[in-house]
């Protein structure tokens, strides 16, 4: 495409003048229609063997897509799907992933590449002039298409036949309905399962890793234990369900150092239970900081502070972690003594 | 015994009488002393906590207090146990080179040895959580799928899904679990230090712990090898959504930018 190897012979002796609507500038008219620059040759138009060259390269590239999408078919058929190899500097990667991957990427981009090349090289690059004009149509043509109409109206005897015109009209304004209807697969509306979750008067606080229920002595100060509620399996058809709203964070924090007095109150011995659900946009939160009690959401960044009834001390957060009262039964496990007292996790319209 | 008697007013007869009771008494006291090795053991156990104690009044007390007690600018030792010793001071974190929001891992200088005698002397004060084992962390009998699951739930919200670390509030941040000795992991499960809060055996079994040090192996060890290729530091779709903005689209605008920069035109030059 560089000049440097056409034949001196080939190349104009001179670029073709301005083209287009011209105008010659003049006292009246200071600002005249330049016209389109003049049009200046490619190599290919000028040479022929160029062009020849141009054609090549560009049935070249399809010809190495066509290759791409047989060894694309061939890697698939042939490659094992559990073989690794080394490919600098990606290091070790999937063969089979690898290899398909490449072939179907070489294959579209020189479909594109060879594309580019022949509309550059080849194509006609002949500027050409669209000129703008008013899209109205004639008078007369717009005569005859009201005439027209007006015909087929009378025709048609829509202003006749009422009983026609008014059941048409009814049918077109039902089949909308249809689609309206369908609109009820977006509900039912959650109704009041927002507001509770398994939580009970009595449920057993199970630990998540242990399955065993907790003690308040397996609490340790400046530990952090995940539960849920006694008779919640990972095997229940809802368990995705009902975890997501009553996965429970407990830590145990030095009574002393508990400065909301119903959070003390709620508490076992400083062992304090805590929904786990961030009430921003409901991640699971649990980054918590055993010396400052700080407990961060990494999602948003909204920080509690579960020495102080769990309020929001940083972060997009608009309420305190719920927190669940808990106590300790006959036969000395940790218990529930109800459901959280307000919605866990985000807030919505009705939460209140 | 006639000849025995008959010599008994030999003139060595007394002599030969004070050896035998001799004899009996020796061995009567090899029999039934408390042995050796116990009394050899309370020796080595004493000394270990008087060198600990040498040790500990020249790099921790100025923070943790003459006696372990703790002070504004360390907390109490009392009852932190053997484990939090050999965990602190094991990875360099302690003695602490200057105080701020986290105290970071560096070059340990202390000897194995000079390490048992600071955890000796420390658990001498308060008991609590001693070295775990080899065969407490070690990778026989470990349940590698359990302990991913046990890892998801109870430290992937700080330290990532396969351990590569994350930030947390005010400059602190949650350690790459990359290359760190598993009698490391698991002290740091069992003590909880500086901010991480801690699982104790009571709420994370010893199997447990076990499984979980045997998936970081799994998935962060040596001999992983990761099928995907470039890790781009493991970190998930943050860094890989960059990268794809970045070096992605930042090639695609450079090749259109190239093909429309090259003019097709012949010139006469």
């Amino acid at each position: 495409m560089s000049s440097q190897d056409i034949p001196e012979e080939n190349l104009p002796e001179e670029q073709e003048h301005a083209h287009g609507a011209v105008g010659v500038a003049d006292e009246k008219n200071p600002f005249a229609d330049p016209g389109l620059p003049p049009h200046e040759h490619r190599v290919q138009d000028i040479d022929e063997r160029a062009a020849k060259r141009s054609e090549r390269a560009v049935a070249f590239l399809f010809t190495l897509s066509m290759l791409a999408t047989v060894g694309f078919i061939a890697s698939y058929v042939t490659i094992p799907h559990d073989r690794a190899i080394y490919v600098f500097p990606v290091g070790h990667v999937n063969a089979l992933n690898f290899a398909l991957g490449l072939t179907l990427g070489v294959a579209l981009f020189t479909i594109g590449a060879g594309a580019v090349h022949w509309a550059r090289t080849l194509m006609s690059d002949v500027e050409v002039a669209d000129e703008r004009h008013p899209i109205e149509a004639p008078p007369e043509v717009r005569q005859q298409v009201h005439a027209d109409f007006k015909l087929g109206a009378k025709e048609s005897a829509l202003g006749r036949r009422k009983l026609i015109r008014n059941t048409m009209l009814g049918a077109l304004t039902l089949v909308p309905l249809s689609g309206l209807v369908l609109l009820r697969d977006l509900g039912p509306l959650p109704g009041t399962k927002l507001r509770h979750t398994l939580w009970a008067k009595g449920k057993l606080l199970v630990n998540m890793n242990t399955n065993e229920p907790l003690r308040p002595a397996d609490v340790a100060v400046g530990s952090l234990t995940f539960a849920k509620p006694e008779g919640l399996e990972e095997h229940d058809e809802e368990f995705q369900t009902e975890i997501a709203k009553a996965a429970l964070m407990i830590v145990r924090i030095q009574p002393d150092n508990i400065k909301d007095k119903r959070e003390l109150e709620w508490s076992h011995e400083g062992i304090v239970a805590y929904s786990k659900i961030c009430t921003h946009v409901g991640c699971p939160i649990s980054l918590y900081e055993q010396q400052t009690h700080h407990v961060l959401c990494p999602c948003h960044q909204s920080t509690f502070d579960l020495a102080d009834g769990a309020r929001v001390i940083f972060g997009p957060a608009g309420h305190a972690l719920p927190q669940l009262r808990i106590g300790v039964n006959d036969a000395g496990y940790l218990e529930a003594l109800g459901d959280f007292d307000e919605p866990v996790g985000p807030a919505f319209w009705e939460r209140g | 015994m006639k000849k025995l008697s008959a010599r008994r007013r030999h003139p060595l007869a007394a002599v030969v009488v004070l050896l035998l009771a001799l004899a009996c008494t020796g061995g009567l006291y090899v029999l039934f002393a408390p042995t050796d090795k116990a009394a050899a053991d309370e020796t080595a156990q004493s000394l270990a906590i008087d060198e600990g104690k040498k040790l500990y009044a020249v790099g921790c007390a100025s923070c943790h207090g003459t006696g372990g007690q703790g002070s504004s600018d360390g907390p109490s030792l009392v009852g932190v146990g053997a484990a939090a010793v050999d965990f602190q001071v094991g990875t360099g974190r302690m003695p602490a080179q200057q105080p701020g929001a986290q105290i970071p891992k560096k070059k340990n200088i202390y000897t194995q040895a000079e390490i048992d005698q600071l955890a000796a002397y420390i658990s001498s004060l308060g008991a609590g959580p001693s070295v775990p084992t080899d065969a407490q962390y070690g990778p026989e009998g470990a349940d590698i799928a359990k302990g991913g699951e046990l890892f998801r739930t109870n430290c992937a919200q700080c330290h990532n899904f396969t351990g590569k670390g994350g930030a947390l509030t005010h400059g602190k941040y949650a350690p790459d679990l990359e290359g760190v000795n598993p009698k490391h992991i698991y002290e740091a499960m069992q003590t909880g230090p500086q901010n991480m809060p801690s699982f104790p055996d009571s709420t994370l079994s010893e199997q447990n712990k076990q499984d979980i040090i045997a998936y970081l192996d799994a998935v962060n060890g040596d001999d992983t090898e990761s099928p995907g290729g470039l890790e781009l530091g493991g970190l998930g779709p943050v860094s890989e959504g960059l990268f794809a903005w970045i070096f992605g689209l930042g090639a695609l605008i450079a090749v259109a930018v190239w093909v429309a920069a090259r003019t097709a035109k012949a010139k006469k030059s």
